[in-house]
């Protein structure tokens, strides 16, 4: 069971400060990280994957900080995430996609038929990863993540390019994956997933952190409506 | 303090000039995101062109500037602009690099057969109007740099900050086609950014043959200065562009009046325009990992070991088929071109599965040479260190060089290829004070040595192919698709690459080994920086994805230079072919070897 602590996290980009002073704690289970467009969410899962420093504050796994260590090093330790914009591995096929990644953690390649089962796109398995649909490589890198082992998953927008059988598949796999004990933290903007499966919910607006809690509480909250309906 | 103000003089003409060349380079790659190889050519062949209506047909030297600058150049840009690089708006920087290649080359070409070689004196502008500053003159041709660099500087800053024409040209780049929906035309644009371009390397090359005489490819290559200045400004702004420009001017003019003159510092004075890209690299900030975006590319179909093996033991007999009627000359063409074979497969790994364009690969042929003509044996061990030196030499290499990456990369490995000519290759460290070295031959007969290239040739393709199917070629491709991902799930970036990088290099420097073996006489002029342009051109037109395009690009190198002294009259318009093919099939990096793939899978469907 693994936490992720954020301290004073900021980001800057220029004249433009995008994180702005983040503390945040992530327990076991299933966070949500919700928040209007352009609050800083995926600004924060580059954060904490170590593909961008932060101009201010530390990162902590498990009480150990690693702000400075590289991405690769966070994998080691347990980090896996999906992206917003898709960057699977276009030229590999399906299958090639995740055998790297269980390659790069000393795994056996004989695992990908598995996670591909397990996350429902095992007919794509020979498929050059850059001609399947949306939704099906969203998938895929969530088994790619997954193929690595993960303590800590970060899912950028996991069901958009779903339908809605697929989401409903996709939110008892999330259940599954917080049962084996991984963290999993959540930026969705399907309210409904959110709503449904997550058992705290993190709020950013502009890049501040408008208010944690558990799901009732957050859609109870006055600032949430306000940031959302405007 | 008179010298140093007459150095100083000299160092800020010759800085205008380049500033002239990189202000152009600049307002292409800002409007059109295509960083123009071949911007350098572009100035040569205006200069020839300039040379040819000025000094050869006797036209006032302003209307000869004018029909050029004014005229010819800028109408040049606007045919590369339509039929080459439109086509590849978006490609990635490998593409748009070979197709920069490509013109440059063909430029080459048209100039050698437009203008065979010969001393050609040009007339400074205003050669009776000089000024005297104390006791320094200030020639009138110098005068009229320092004008033009002054009026470039003032004319791109105007037009691009303060015309309605120059903002819709800068946010073309951000987004043509948001900026299409305000009603500017990109392709207009993108077509003014290419004439007005053009006109500068031609105004830049003109005011410099003074100073240095027209020549193919010292023109040419003297825009690495003019990259050199771009780079300093970013390749975005224009007046860091036009201070490096100055600044390169004034350290070179400094170079020659206070370095010692002996040859070693002369050699360094050669390469202070590479070691400054280098520098200039260095200093960048290293380049994040770029988040967005699937990419993917096509290759060839990869063999399974069984095919693989029979398709090594079918090429071993089609050669003992070949190589035991040929005669001696014949045997030892193929063994060439086999040899060049080996070396574009060591970019067939690097290039076609890394994603990396190397313009200095055929540096580490240079060094696999050097090493086995030093050792002198006829050891086959001798071949395996030169490939290690090799590896060496590409690891150190890839370390220093891989903190950038696309564009800047590829750039980086040029300035490698030539420091190495300048300070290494050419100088009597590598081969001695005569130029040139002998080498024992490792088997003495032709057809041996066709038989030996060949066996290497198989086992080193089986090797790439074996690389491809497993674990380092997967990771190789993920990481050229998505570094990002790469590293978020464990992977080393940084070590792939500088492995893959120092592997290839090897293989080069095998084929160096190789190639100075069956030579018996290596020296330098092998290995010229120039050298690695054609390569890279056959290496893409053949297929750079698959050992079948090697094979063939290995075979093409090697008839290039047979046809080019078989039919003299060609010798040019060969080259010229060559750049053409490689402007236009940049597009598909599989080649012409993968037409054949097509058409035979067409034929079993």
């Amino acid at each position: 069971m693994s936490t992720l602590r954020l301290e004073g996290v900021t980001v800057r980009f220029g004249q433009v400060t995008a994180v702005d002073d983040v503390s945040l704690v992530v327990e076991p289970g299933v966070t949500g990280l919700i928040g209007p467009n352009g609050a800083g969410k995926t600004t924060l899962f580059d954060v904490v994957s170590g593909l961008r420093r932060p101009s201010a504050g530390r990162v902590l796994l498990d009480d150990e900080d690693i702000t400075a260590k590289g991405p690769h090093q966070r994998s080691r330790l347990g980090v896996a995430r999906t992206f917003q914009r898709l960057e699977v591995f276009g030229s590999l096929t399906v299958w090639e996609n995740v055998v790297v990644a269980l390659e790069s953690r000393r795994r056996s390649p004989d695992l990908a038929a598995g996670l591909l089962e397990r996350v429902g796109i095992a007919e794509f398995s020979a498929k050059q990863a850059d001609t399947v649909p949306t939704g099906a490589a969203r998938l895929l890198e969530l088994a790619r993540a997954l193929a690595t082992d993960p303590r800590l998953l970060l899912l950028d927008e996991p069901s958009s390019g779903l339908d809605r059988a697929e989401t409903g598949a996709f939110g008892a796999l999330l259940r599954e994956l917080s049962a084996e004990g991984r963290s999993v933290v959540l930026v969705e903007h399907d309210m409904d997933l959110v709503m449904g499966y997550c058992d705290t919910v993190h709020v950013l607006t502009l890049g501040r952190l408008l208010v944690s809690g558990t799901p009732a509480a957050v859609r109870a909250h006055e600032g949430v409506r306000e940031a959302y309906l405007g | 303090m008179t010298a140093l103000l007459a150095y100083t003089i000299f160092g800020l003409v010759t800085g205008g000039a380049y500033a002239v060349v990189a202000g152009g380079l600049v307002l292409t790659y800002s409007t059109s995101k295509v960083f123009n190889v071949g911007h350098g050519a572009i100035g040569m062949v205006m200069a020839f062109l300039y040379w040819e209506l000025a000094e050869n047909r006797g036209l006032p030297q302003w209307l000869a500037l004018l029909v050029v600058v004014g005229g010819c150049a800028p109408l040049f840009g606007l045919v590369v602009e339509r039929f080459v690089m439109r086509r590849l708006a978006g490609a990635p920087v490998g593409i748009t690099l070979v197709a920069g290649v490509g013109v440059l080359v063909g430029l080459i070409g048209v100039a050698q057969v437009v203008w065979p070689p010969r001393a050609r004196p040009v007339r400074p502008f205003l050669d009776q109007h000089g000024v005297h500053l104390g006791q320094s003159y200030v020639s009138g041709h110098d005068l009229v740099t320092l004008a033009c660099a002054v009026l470039v500087a003032g004319g791109l800053y105007a037009l691009l900050n303060r015309t309605r024409t120059g903002l819709a040209m800068r946010a073309c780049v951000d987004a043509p086609e948001l900026a299409a929906l305000y009603g500017t035309r990109p392709h207009r644009l993108s077509a003014l950014s290419w004439a007005i371009g053009s006109a500068l390397a031609a105004l830049g090359g003109i005011l410099l043959t003074p100073v240095v005489q027209l020549d193919y490819v010292t023109m040419t290559l003297l825009v690495i200065t003019a990259y050199t200045a771009a780079l300093v400004g970013r390749l975005r702004s224009l007046p860091w562009t036009f201070a490096g420009a100055l600044g390169l001017g004034l350290v070179q003019s400094y170079a020659v009046a206070y370095l010692p003159s002996s040859p070693f510092w002369i050699a360094f004075r050669a390469a202070i325009p590479a070691l400054l890209l280098f520098v200039v690299l260095l200093a960048m900030p290293q380049s994040p990992l770029r988040i967005g975006g699937v990419r993917g590319s096509r290759g060839v179909a990869v063999p399974g070991a069984l095919p693989t093996g029979v398709g090594a033991v079918l090429f071993l007999g089609a050669v003992l088929a070949l190589a035991l009627p040929a005669g001696p000359v014949v045997a030892g063409q193929l063994a060439l071109g086999l040899v060049f074979g080996i070396v574009l497969l060591s970019m067939v790994l690097l290039t076609g599965y890394g994603g990396v364009v190397s313009l200095g690969q055929f540096t580490f042929v240079g060094v696999g040479a050097v090493t086995v003509a030093r050792l002198g044996s006829s050891s086959p061990w001798s071949l395996l260190l030169g490939a290690a030196v090799a590896a060496l030499v590409g690891a150190l290499v890839a370390v220093t060089v891989l903190r950038v990456s696309g564009l800047y990369l590829a750039l980086a490995t040029l300035g490698f290829a030539q420091l190495m000519d300048k300070l290494v290759l050419q100088s009597p460290i590598a081969f001695g004070v005569r130029g040139s070295l002998q080498v024992p031959r490792l088997v003495e007969s032709a057809t041996g040595q066709l038989v030996l290239a060949a066996a290497v040739f198989a086992l080193v393709g089986m090797g790439v192919l074996a690389v491809r199917r497993g674990r380092l070629g997967r990771r190789v491709i993920a990481v050229k698709d998505s570094p990002a991902a790469c590293a978020t799930l464990g992977v080393n970036v940084r070590w792939i690459r500088v492995g893959v990088f120092a592997l290839s290099a090897a293989i080069a420097g095998l084929a160096g080994g190789l190639f100075a073996q069956l030579r018996e006489t290596v020296a330098a002029s092998d290995f010229q920086l120039f050298n690695n342009l054609p390569l890279l051109l056959f290496a893409v037109i053949a297929g750079v994805t698959s050992v079948s395009g090697a094979l063939l690009g290995g075979l093409l190198l090697m008839l290039l230079p047979v046809l080019q002294s078989g039919f003299p009259a060609l010798a040019g318009v060969a080259v010229v072919l060559l750049g053409v093919a490689a402007a236009g099939l940049a597009r598909d990096p599989n080649g012409l070897v993968s037409w054949v793939f097509r058409a035979w899978s067409w034929r079993r469907a």
